[in-house]
């Protein structure tokens, strides 16, 4: 079991963590027609917006209630009002989803009854849409927390609650927010391949997967329908995936009946089997030959690929589930964890993670905990660390924002698990240093009592 | 917060703004940001424009006193580059937590974060800024500041700038005020010349103005300071030893400009290095400032023969352009144009302009630029996103050249769309930063895959395949197609 560092410094250095309400505008954008909007200051919004903007290279919809000095002072309710009102006009979205920021939380605004007031007073006006509310002060959370709140939100205030007629192909799945475009695509053809019909909340694939409408639109896109979300509860199954999710899945259950499981990573060979099990088992079918196909690749991957993880040391920095998805893929190549850092403490997960300890933290905290590391595997703000250690970094999560096509990455399931060992693998020999005589001197070596790990015949 | 809202009225109170000239004194006292619209907003908060304007300053650490989103969410997100130090790309935040505020501890913490900072990275000095939350829960930054600077011997400037105060132009205003207020005239230099110059406003994006500097270096023109660009904090500590001052960005930091002419008698001339004439123009303005408060006149002549030589190379290496872009339909697009004279630079070459925004020009930049189209249908304040999208679609303009955040409306209306906001890859000041910007301009214009991505879809638009009712689909029309698409290339699918 890993031992949680707290975090003990008073400045962060090189923050890790992206705020709590983008996390939930993350999820928001995963629905059809939505627009979410920031309850704060127009920085939070514009700040995020750059950020969202840097990493998918799309158009983002997002909107702030644009609090002052003078607002801040009075309250922000008719700012709320004055918001959702435009928008409606403005965009017609299909939701609003409203993300509280530390702004707001500060001044101790009651939002949801601010919110229930304004649905009572502008009923007239606001038909049709759906609002939802997610209270995420920037002060608390990270992505993770902001993302499963948004969802949370979503199936409180939009599913159809009580037991219903339950459609025995309907499966329902709740992906945590770091699984890719790429990632849900797959996982749905997954599901398909079984005679399955999987309705995903939120779909980041319908919305965020980077393609050109034939026309200029101010919501999102594509995503999971409003009426899909509203009909969850006639799924035979619920599927969730990362711990963070688990809250959401206990409310839909709690709400309608329908039973969930719980998958803490969908990476890795043996994920992988268990959830191409559980499957088959829901839909009573067999597996299908290209599903078998991909999970024999894979084995040939972890031949292939094996000899460049063993022995090497790893240094991860994310948030607590993509931590403990990508620590255990790592662990279970053959490396060994040297640094684990992680965005908040909130989460079970972090006992699990494959590592003596892990820091709670930031890149400063990864920096300094990566000196003898083979590898960082962070968002792409790790790129000054790997600089100034000299070691690769793997980019992983959000922001990715110096490489195109982070979305497109799979990293779950046979193919995806196969995708990443060939990734790291290739990274490895990119970095592979010609040996000099100098380094392989024994006599030189033993001068310097590093023990083993300093042997240039165990590096790269 | 009343020190702030004097600070706010007294930089709203500009009187070197050619708007604020304009209006009576009720009018100015209002200031000049616009009530923003809620869920109608674009932009950043005066935290924001703080921190454009002092972060570049490469040896300084940047402490952000605020919950996780101010600084997490925004750092290193700017493209403007150091000869030298790298602090500022460090990023230091209090990233104050629920316990933190609901306990009252953000002063305490902040104060241990200077001392952590100071030890461990040694800096001339630490930036210290407020945000929304600091300043709603009252944490006084500037006493924190002092006692620190106190204690631990450094510069601790406090930057009282909360988003929440107004706009990002506001926040570059501010930012003025806490270099005037503590930096500036702190160091006394022991190498003042009579060709010392500040350029204010250059943010040395994508490093631009190294293609400027080594033209002043030619002429024997020292730059003091260069603020923020490339900027050390000892550089702008002793910057009221110049005798000359050029502005850059005017709307950004007028009133520093405007507090050193009064203070230190150092004169300004607001100038751009966009653009050949205006870089011209901008290098005799620095040598006749110079001259007036004393300079030998010899470097007038100096000045005029450099210009005319470079002038001569750059309309030269334009003019190859000439044949590839004449006609060319070009749209401005971004917070007023960057200059009148890149507008100029492309029309000499033959390209048209078909629009431009004119948001944030002066009355006098609304003039020239009505001169030089000789048509003022093309001005426009501020296009919305869908009629922006509208014109593209329809093929108007060759070419937008905005900022990122119109970006994707140009893209998804598969229109060549050139970056000339911060975000820039490359540097476009300068002489040959004229060149380069028309070399980006014929690049983004002939790329190849324009063709390809206005093309639909082969089977978009082969009325055979289209017509056929969908029970026969399969066979007869495959056979039909692959009959049809016989002794075709790839190319030729474009003609449908």
């Amino acid at each position: 079991m890993a031992r949680i560092l707290p975090q003990t410094k008073s400045s962060a250095v090189n923050p890790l963590k992206s705020s709590q309400p983008l996390g939930a505008a993350f999820a928001f954008l995963g629905v059809d027609g939505a627009m979410p909007l920031f309850h704060g200051s127009q920085g939070c919004t514009s700040f995020a917006l750059v950020l969202f903007v840097r990493h998918f290279k799309e158009a983002i919809p997002l909107q702030t209630t644009a609090m002052d000095e003078v607002t801040t002072i009075l309250g922000g309710a008719d700012n709320l009002e004055e918001a959702i009102l435009n928008l409606k006009v403005r965009t017609k979205p299909k939701l609003i989803g409203i993300c509280t920021t530390a702004l707001v939380e500060t001044r101790g605004e009651d939002c949801a009854r601010d919110i229930a007031d304004i649905k009572l007073k502008r009923a007239e006006e606001i038909a049709g849409t759906e609002i939802v509310l997610a209270n995420t002060p920037d002060f608390d959370g990270a992505i993770e927390q902001g993302w499963a709140k948004a969802v949370t939100a979503m199936i409180e205030g939009i599913t159809r609650p009580g037991e219903q007629v339950r459609q025995s192909k309907k499966i329902a799945i709740l992906p945590g927010w770091n699984l890719t475009v790429a990632d849900i695509e797959h996982l749905r053809e997954m599901v398909e391949s079984f005679g399955l019909e999987p309705v995903i909340v939120p779909d980041l694939s319908g919305s965020l997967d980077g393609t050109v409408p034939d026309r200029w639109v101010t919501t999102t896109y594509g995503g999971t329908s409003v009426e899909d979300i509203r009909e969850l509860g006639t799924a035979e199954h619920c599927v969730a995936i990362g711990e963070h999710m688990r809250r959401p899945a206990e409310v839909l259950q709690k709400l309608t009946g329908v039973p969930y499981v719980l998958f803490q990573s969908l990476t890795g060979l043996k994920s992988a089997d268990r959830f191409v099990s559980l499957l088959s088992e829901i839909s009573g079918a067999s597996v299908p030959a290209g599903v078998r196909r991909r999970r024999a690749q894979l084995q040939d991957a972890l031949l292939d690929g094996h000899f460049h993880f063993g022995g090497k040391k790893i240094a991860i920095a994310a948030e607590p589930d993509q931590l403990y998805q990508l620590a255990t893929f790592f662990t279970g190549m053959g490396s060994e964890i040297a640094a684990a850092v992680a965005t908040t403490d909130m989460s079970k997960i972090l006992e699990k993670v494959p590592a003596e300890s892990v820091q709670i933290g930031d890149l400063g905290d990864l920096e300094t905990l990566a000196a003898s590391a083979d590898l960082l595997v962070t968002h792409s703000h790790g790129r000054q660390a790997a600089q100034r250690l000299g070691i690769p970094l793997m980019r992983v999560g959000f922001p990715t924002f110096d490489r195109l096509g982070s979305q497109h990455k799979l990293t779950i399931l046979y193919q995806g698990t196969r995708d990443l060992v060939f990734e790291v693998a290739n990274i490895f020999q990119a970095y592979r240093q010609a040996p000099t005589p100098e380094e392989l001197d024994p006599l030189r070596k033993r001068e310097t009592p590093d023990g083993p790990r300093s042997s240039p015949l165990t590096r790269h | 917060m009343s020190s702030l809202s004097a600070k706010i009225q007294d930089v709203f109170n500009e009187p070197a703004c050619d708007k604020n000239r304009g209006k009576d004194a009720k009018a100015r006292k209002e200031g000049c940001s616009k009530p923003l619209t809620p869920g109608a907003a674009a932009g950043g908060c005066a935290f924001d424009g703080a921190k454009i304007v002092l972060q570049p300053i490469t040896d300084v650490a940047h402490l952000v006193h605020a919950p996780l989103a101010c600084e997490g969410n925004s750092w290193d997100n700017r493209g403007a580059a150091s000869s030298g130090a790298t602090l500022w790309r460090t990023s230091f935040t209090t990233d104050l937590s629920e316990l933190d505020v609901v306990m009252g501890q953000g002063e305490r913490k902040l104060f241990k974060a200077i001392r952590e900072i100071k030890k461990a990275y040694a800096p001339p000095a630490i930036f210290v800024y407020s945000t929304c939350v600091t300043a709603l829960i009252g944490d006084d930054i500037e006493a924190v500041c002092k006692r620190a600077a106190e204690k631990f011997g450094l510069a601790v400037v406090p930057v009282n700038s909360p988003g929440l105060a107004g706009s990002k132009n506001l926040g570059n205003k501010l930012a003025s005020e806490a270099l005037l207020d503590h930096v500036i005239g702190t160091v006394e230099p022991d190498d003042a010349g009579p060709h010392d110059v500040n350029i204010l406003g250059e943010f040395n994006l994508s490093g631009e103005f190294w293609l400027v500097k080594p033209l002043l270096d030619r002429l024997g023109i020292r730059v003091r300071a260069c603020m923020p660009g490339d900027a050390r904090y000892l550089d702008v500590a002793s910057a009221h030893r110049a005798r000359a001052a050029m502005m850059v960005c005017s709307t950004a930091l007028i009133n520093l400009a405007r507090k050193m002419e009064e203070r230190w008698d150092i004169p300004f001339f607001e100038g751009s290095f966009y653009g050949i004439t205006d870089t011209s123009e901008a290098l005799r303005n620095i040598a006749e400032l110079l001259v007036k408060k004393g300079a030998d006149p010899e470097i007038l002549d100096r000045t005029e023969t450099l210009i005319a030589e470079e002038e001569a190379i750059a309309w030269k290496k334009l003019d190859a352009y000439r044949r590839r872009l004449q006609g060319k339909r070009v749209l401005l697009n971004t917070g007023g144009v960057k200059s009148w004279s890149v507008v100029h630079a492309l029309m000499e070459i033959g390209m048209e302009i078909v629009g431009t925004s004119v948001k944030k020009s002066t009355v006098e930049d609304k003039e020239r630029i009505k001169q030089l189209l000789k048509d003022d249908n093309h001005m426009f304040e501020q296009m919305a996103p869908r009629e922006l999208y509208a014109m593209l679609s329809e093929h108007k303009a060759d070419i937008m050249l905005s900022g990122g955040r119109t970006q994707f409306i140009a893209l998804k209306a598969k229109t060549p769309w050139l970056d000339i906001n911060q975000e820039r890859q490359h540097p476009y000041a300068g002489y040959d930063g004229m060149v380069e910007l028309v070399r980006q301009i014929d690049l983004a214009i002939h790329n190849p895959i324009w063709r390809q991505v206005r093309e639909p879809a082969p089977w978009d638009c082969q009325s055979a395949m289209k017509d056929e009712p969908p029970s026969t689909t399969s066979e007869t029309a495959t056979v039909h197609a692959l009959k049809k698409f016989a002794g075709m290339t790839a190319d030729d699918f474009g003609e449908c």
